[in-house]
C-alpha cells in the first residue's frame, strides 16, 4: 500500500480522483457522515485525511481537508462533515451534495497524526467536536485489526445531542475490550452525568487519561484552542512532547 | 477545469486579488502544527547558523534585537488551502544573518525548538525573501504561531516558515524535513501548487 509516511518516502503523485456519494448518515442535526466511492482508492491509515475539491459550473474551485472517519471498505471511504455556519464547502457537503454526485478527492494525506495497528502502547485519544473523527478511525481500525492495546477516548462536546457516532460508541465500549470512553460536556450535560458542564481541564485529563509512566501515545484533535489547552495539560502532566500528536481543525476562534 | 459538482457555486466572489491556485482567503489566523506548543524563555533562546563545515554563528535574543530590523508586509499561503493577505511582521532578514557567513552550501535545513525541521534551497533564504520574525501585527509573536521567533518565507507554503525556529543548518545535499518525509513536497511553491510529493 503506497501511503506516504514518515520514514518511507514515496514520490508517486497524489492524483485527484472522482468520488461519488453512495450513502449519507446523519450523525447530529449539523453533522453527517458521507460514504464516498473512490475508484482506485489505495487504502489509508487511521488519522490520515483527504482533500475534497468542489468545482462550480463556472470553473471556480474550493478545496478543504477532511479526516477519514473509518478504515476503507474496498474503494469506499467515510468522512464526517460538521456544518460550519457561513462556510463555503461544509454546507454544500451537508445540504446540497446528493447521492451519485461527483466531488474530487485527493489522498490519503498525512503521515504523522496516524496510529499503526501493530502498536501495543496504550493510547489516549482526546477529541473536541468534529476532532473526534480521526480518533474514531483509530478506534475502528483497532477493532478491525484485532489489536488489544488499551484505548481511552476523552470526547468533549457541547451537549449530548452533539455526539458523533453515539450509538456505535455505546456498543463499542461494551464489546471492544479495553476501550473506555469518557465525555466532557461544555454546554449541557445529560441526566445523571456527574458534574457541571465545563471546558476540559486537568482533572478530566488526569482522571480519564493514562499516567505518563505507562508511556501512552496521545492524539489530540479539535479546534485550535481546545488542542492548545489539552496538549499543554498533557505536557504539564509529564507526557513527553514527542508522544503527544496533535491535529488542529478550523479557525483560531 | 475539474469535475463539476452540481449545485456548487462557491462563496459569492467579488473581484478578488490574485490568489495562488486552490487557495481561499481567510481573515483569521489558523494554527497548524504537529504537537504541543513549545514555550521558549527569551533568556535561554538562541538562534544558531551552522555551516556545512560545522562553523557556528550564534545570536542571543538581545543580539538578534540589536541587528537591523525589517518590517515585511506579505501574503502567506498555507498548504491546507487558506491564504492571508497583507500580514505585518517584524524581524531580521536572513541576508543580514548570512552576511559574512562563509559557505558553499546550496541547501538549508531549518530546525525548531520542539524538534520540527524543514528544508529549503539556500537561495530561497536570500535576496530579501526570508526573515527570522519575532513580531506579528505590532505585538510579540504568540507562541501558537511560533513565538518567540519563527522563520518567515512567504513565497513558499507556510510549513516552510518553521515556527519556534532555533537554527539553520547549511548543507551541500538536500535533506527533507519533518513534513517533507511525511509526503509533502520538497519545495512547496504555492503558485505551482506543490503540495505533496510528486506535484
Ligand atoms: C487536517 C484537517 C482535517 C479536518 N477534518 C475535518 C473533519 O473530519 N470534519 C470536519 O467537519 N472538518 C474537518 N476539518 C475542517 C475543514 O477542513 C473545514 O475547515 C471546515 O469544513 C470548514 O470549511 P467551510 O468551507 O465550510 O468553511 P469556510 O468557508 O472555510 O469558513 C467559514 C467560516 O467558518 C470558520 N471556520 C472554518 N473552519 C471551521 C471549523 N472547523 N469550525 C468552526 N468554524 C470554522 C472560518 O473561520 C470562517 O469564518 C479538517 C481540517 C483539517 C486541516
Amino acid at each position: 500500500m503506497a501511503v506516504p509516511t514518515t520514514g518511507d518516502r514515496v514520490a508517486a503523485p497524489l492524483t485527484w480522483r472522482v468520488a461519488r456519494l453512495v450513502e449519507r448518515r446523519v450523525e447530529t442535526p449539523t453533522a453527517q457522515t458521507l460514504m464516498l466511492e473512490v475508484p482506485g482508492w489505495p487504502g489509508h491509515r487511521p488519522g490520515q485525511h483527504v482533500d475534497i475539491r468542489l468545482t462550480a459550473a463556472d470553473g471556480y474551485q474550493a478545496a478543504r481537508s477532511y479526516s477519514l472517519a473509518a478504515p476503507a471498505e474496498g474503494e469506499r471511504i467515510a468522512v464526517t462533515v460538521q456544518r460550519v455556519p457561513d462556510g463555503e464547502v461544509s454546507p454544500y457537503l451537508t445540504d446540497t451534495y446528493a447521492e451519485g454526485d461527483p466531488v474530487e478527492v485527493r489522498g490519503p494525506i498525512g503521515g504523522w497524526f496516524v496510529w499503526r495497528a501493530d502498536e501495543t502502547a496504550p493510547v489516549l485519544l482526546v477529541g473536541g467536536g468534529s476532532g473526534v473523527v480521526p480518533l474514531m478511525a483509530m478506534v475502528r481500525a483497532r477493532r478491525e485489526a484485532g489489536n488489544r492495546a488499551p484505548f481511552r477516548l476523552i470526547y468533549s462536546v457541547r451537549t449530548p445531542d452533539d455526539v458523533f457516532y453515539a450509538e456505535e460508541l455505546r456498543r463499542r465500549t461494551r464489546d471492544d475490550q479495553g476501550l473506555d470512553v469518557a465525555y466532557v460536556y461544555t454546554r449541557a450535560a445529560p441526566e445523571g452525568w456527574r458534574g457541571e458542564p465545563h471546558r476540559i481541564g486537568l482533572a478530566d485529563v488526569n482522571t480519564h487519561g493514562w499516567p505518563p509512566d505507562l508511556e501512552p501515545l496521545c492524539y489530540v484533535c479539535g479546534p485550535t484552542g481546545f488542542v492548545e489547552a489539552v496538549a499543554d495539560l498533557l505536557v504539564g502532566l509529564g507526557h513527553p512532547t514527542r508522544r503527544v500528536k496533535t491535529e488542529r481543525f478550523g479557525p483560531t476562534g | 477545469m475539474g469535475i463539476v459538482s452540481p449545485g456548487f457555486q462557491g462563496r459569492p466572489r467579488t473581484a478578488e486579488p490574485a490568489l495562488p491556485p486552490g487557495q481561499y482567503l481567510t481573515q483569521d489566523f489558523p494554527v497548524l502544527s504537529a504537537g504541543p506548543t513549545p514555550r521558549v524563555p527569551l533568556d535561554t533562546w538562541e538562534f544558531v547558523l551552522t555551516t556545512e563545515t560545522g562553523a557556528e554563528y550564534r545570536w542571543s535574543w538581545d543580539e538578534l534585537m540589536g541587528l537591523p530590523q525589517e518590517t515585511p508586509h506579505v501574503d502567506i499561503h498555507c498548504v491546507t488551502h487558506w491564504s492571508k493577505l497583507g500580514t505585518d511582521w517584524q524581524g531580521v532578514s536572513l541576508d543580514t544573518l548570512l552576511d559574512g557567513v562563509d559557505t558553499a552550501a546550496r541547501y538549508a535545513l531549518a530546525h525548531s525548538y520542539g524538534g520540527y525541521t524543514t528544508n529549503l534551497p539556500l537561495d530561497d533564504l536570500r535576496g530579501g525573501r526570508a526573515w527570522v520574525a519575532h513580531t506579528y501585527d505590532g505585538g510579540p509573536l504568540p507562541a501558537e504561531h511560533g513565538g518567540p521567533a519563527r522563520l518567515l518565507v512567504p513565497h513558499l507554503y507556510f510549513w516552510k516558515s518553521a515556527k519556534w525556529v532555533r537554527g539553520i543548518r547549511l548543507l551541500t545535499d538536500d535533506q527533507p524535513g519533518f513534513w517533507e518525509t511525511a509526503g509533502y513536497h520538497d519545495y512547496g511553491d504555492p503558485w505551482r501548487e506543490q503540495r505533496y510529493q510528486g506535484d
